[in-house]
């Protein structure tokens, strides 16, 4: 495996790359409101929208005020920060974790959190994906002036996804990608000397995960799966989702009045395909009840099952699932597993983690293949980008 | 006839040619949201394909967020909106990944 070479990306980059358009401002501004449009918060402004978790109507400035504050809230009660806190924000470009930069960078001076933020990306080495995606993070850096840092999978993992797809194909794309890049968050940040990774996770990437993982009947997922802080024993590194309750669509609407600068185009490799089941019925009961995000949630946190065998009871409130499955009781508010992999000592449920398993399969296809890497990095993506583009 | 400003963001613009904000202009009169989104998939989706990323059921495709001077048009009467010269109507995906 290679060594980490970190590319500190200077400011003066290519300012020819900065291709943001943002939204157009309105022109047409009515003169009389009625007395129904009003914000239902300051009473004098007009109502621009409604929010999904109480169907309240607000303005934009309440809207920015309430957004901030109980994710200001979210932070504080589960104490997800301490001064002199090294935070890197996983930043992927897209709306989730540009909005997730910019708050946390509002929020830290607005309220002296004392936190140093930087935003950490990953290059999976996909052609056309994440080049595109690596340009808006380095224009957020420039717009946010925050530290970026860029961890690249082959550097990692001495395979690019590019290389990965043209070898396992396409259809395993995302079983790779998702724990590669995992793994790739925490040890970049490792490698930084950075024992926090903030991630952009949503309510309704939350509540999707719940339902999956009940359709699945997944007991220690489930559980995990709504914990807001998770962290597995022996590791330094603590994974938060400060937007744990934040909606999707009120994500999207503050980026679109704040006139953030974020990418969004489907992964080549993943279109609509990844999660679309889930996503699409969690759509649907949106429709017809708003609130049922922030339910589905609160269903998914009180599901705690009785340990298999009594164990200790952890002092702390920490909750503990050991190899064996067992769960140790205790508020959910933190996620702990077990050991470390044996081949690259990262920590790992198993005896070899996820990530040295698929490394192994695919070197052992690469030896069958003759593999001619200049064609495979840029053509199997392209390709699959072309086709992707026919059938959308 | 009127003429308002339509915008495809949040990855919405490969199905209008991957150009996010458009000039429209409809020489009808009473032209509401409806006819609005009945125009857009019969004459501004390039690849009749690309429809059912934008509609489902003949009306906007859950999970797109639709503005009308950057208020959420259910404010505003949905479909039923009556468009004037000058609008912004916005089309937002909020599917794509994070
Ligand atoms: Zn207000
Ligand atoms: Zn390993």
């Amino acid at each position: 495996m290679g060594q980490i070479s970190k590319r500190r990306s200077s400011v003066s980059f290519d300012y020819s790359a900065m291709s943001f358009t943002p939204p157009s401002d309105p022109v047409n501004r009515k003169s009389e409101i009625k007395v129904s449009q009003l914000c239902e918060l300051c009473h004098c402004r007009k109502a621009l929208l409604r929010r999904p978790k109480n169907l309240q109507k607000v303005c934009k400035l309440c809207f920015f005020h309430v957004f901030e504050t109980e994710i200001h809230n979210t932070i504080v009660s589960n104490k997800l920060f301490h001064r002199g806190e090294k935070v890197a924000v996983g930043a992927s470009g897209g709306k989730d974790s540009t909005v997730l930069a910019y708050i946390l960078k509002l929020l830290n001076e607005r309220h002296d959190y004392g936190i140093e933020i930087i935003l950490l990306s990953i290059d999976e080495g996909i052609i056309g994906y994440r080049d595109d995606s690596l340009a808006t993070v380095k224009r957020n850096q420039v717009q946010y002036n925050l530290p970026l840092e860029i961890v690249s999978y082959r550097d990692l993992y001495n395979w690019t996804m590019d290389e990965i797809v043209a070898c396992a194909g396409v259809r395993n794309s995302c079983t790779y990608c998702g724990v590669f890049r995992r793994q790739a968050l925490d040890r970049g940040a490792a490698k930084l000397g950075i024992a926090h990774v903030v991630t952009g996770h949503n309510a309704d990437d939350m509540a999707e995960t719940v339902l999956m993982n009940i359709f699945r009947g997944d007991v220690a997922r489930l559980e995990k799966s709504t914990a807001i802080i998770t962290q597995s024993t022996g590791s330094p590194i603590k994974r938060s989702k400060p937007f744990k309750y934040s909606y999707q669509k009120e994500i999207v609407l503050y980026a679109h009045y704040k006139k953030l600068d974020y990418f969004s185009t489907e992964c080549s490799y993943a279109p609509e395909a990844f999660r679309g089941t889930a996503r699409e019925l969690m759509k649907n009961l949106e429709m017809q009840r708003p609130s049922c995000i922030l339910d589905i949630i609160h269903s998914g946190e009180n599901l705690v099952l009785k340990p298999k065998r009594q164990k200790k009871i952890s002092p702390s409130e920490v909750m503990e699932v050991r190899s064996d499955g067992a769960v140790s009781l205790g508020r959910p508010s933190k996620f702990v597993d077990g050991n470390t992999c044996e081949r690259c000592g990262y920590l790992s449920s198993n005896k070899i983690c996820k990530a040295c398993i698929l490394l192994e399969g695919l070197e052992r296809n690469r030896a069958k293949m003759t593999l001619d890497t200049d064609t495979s990095t840029g053509g199997a993506a392209r390709l699959t980008r072309e086709l992707e583009r026919l059938t959308f | 006839m009127v003429s308002v400003t339509v915008e495809f963001l949040g990855g919405l613009d490969v199905i209008v040619n991957k150009q996010r904000i458009h000039q429209v202009q409809i020489d009808e009169e009473g032209v509401d949201m409806k006819r609005l989104i009945s125009y857009i998939a019969d004459q501004m989706i390039t690849n009749k394909n690309d429809v059912e990323v934008f509609l489902e059921d003949g009306s906007v495709r859950p999970g797109i967020l639709t503005l009308i001077n950057d208020t959420d048009w259910e404010l505003e009467g949905g479909e039923g909106y009556l468009l004037e010269d000058k609008d912004v109507i916005s089309f937002t995906s909020t599917l794509h990944g994070g």
